[in-house]
């Protein structure tokens, strides 16, 4: 079927750039804490969109619902933050610089 | 137009990682390194998914579930190494 493929192919392309976005903000931010954001988020959301592409092939393909993908999908969804805040906290107490831009702890918004 | 889109997918992926090495060896701090790693096994992981569908095979998510698993506790590890200097106490 064409649009079968189509919607394959597009969630595989999302995917791939929404992971490419966040390895290259993990290179290009200036420091830590905001280099922190691009990977826990956008690369998660691209293995996200990987994987409803193989949910997808494989449904669409064998004889029955294939939802194996989605526990890899429910860890890591849930695995992200809880890795993100402990390198957060280990950078904290390895008095890893912050860049003058950064919101320092404590700070209202926008100040 | 899927073997398309496989190749585009798994061309940007690559272009990932090789940026996720670069990380890994820039640093400039330890954190910075544990976050690359952490990253590079998400995105390893999508590439082997992305295998399984170009190859129209199975048997590669236990692979990329082992990866999850094993990469989140290898993570955790280093962050309370850096944290306690120690990880089991």
């Amino acid at each position: 079927m064409l649009w079968q493929e189509a919607l394959i192919s597009f969630f595989v392309v999302l995917g791939g750039a929404f992971a490419l976005v966040g390895s290259i903000g993990l290179l290009r931010f200036p420091d830590f804490y905001q280099r922190l954001h691009a990977p826990t988020k956008a690369t998660t959301l691209g293995v996200g969109g990987v994987l409803a592409a193989s949910v997808l092939f494989f449904s669409l393909r064998g004889p029955g619902l294939s939802l194996h993908e989605l526990l890899v999908t429910f860890f890591l969804f849930i695995t992200a933050p809880v890795s993100a805040h402990l390198l957060a906290r280990a950078a904290r107490h390895c008095g890893v610089r912050m860049h003058p831009d950064t919101r320092k702890p404590g700070q209202p918004d926008g100040a | 137009m899927l073997n398309l889109a496989l190749a585009l997918g798994a061309a940007m992926l690559g272009i990932a990682v090789v940026l996720n090495v670069w990380v890994l060896f820039r640093g400039p701090d330890l954190p910075d390194r544990i976050l690359a790693l952490d990253t590079l096994y998400i995105n390893a992981i999508a590439l082997l998914v992305l295998y399984g569908i170009a190859r129209a095979t199975t048997s590669f998510f236990e692979a990329a579930l082992l990866i999850a698993m094993l990469g989140f506790v290898s993570t955790v590890a280093l962050c309370k190494y850096l944290l306690r200097g120690d990880i089991i106490e």
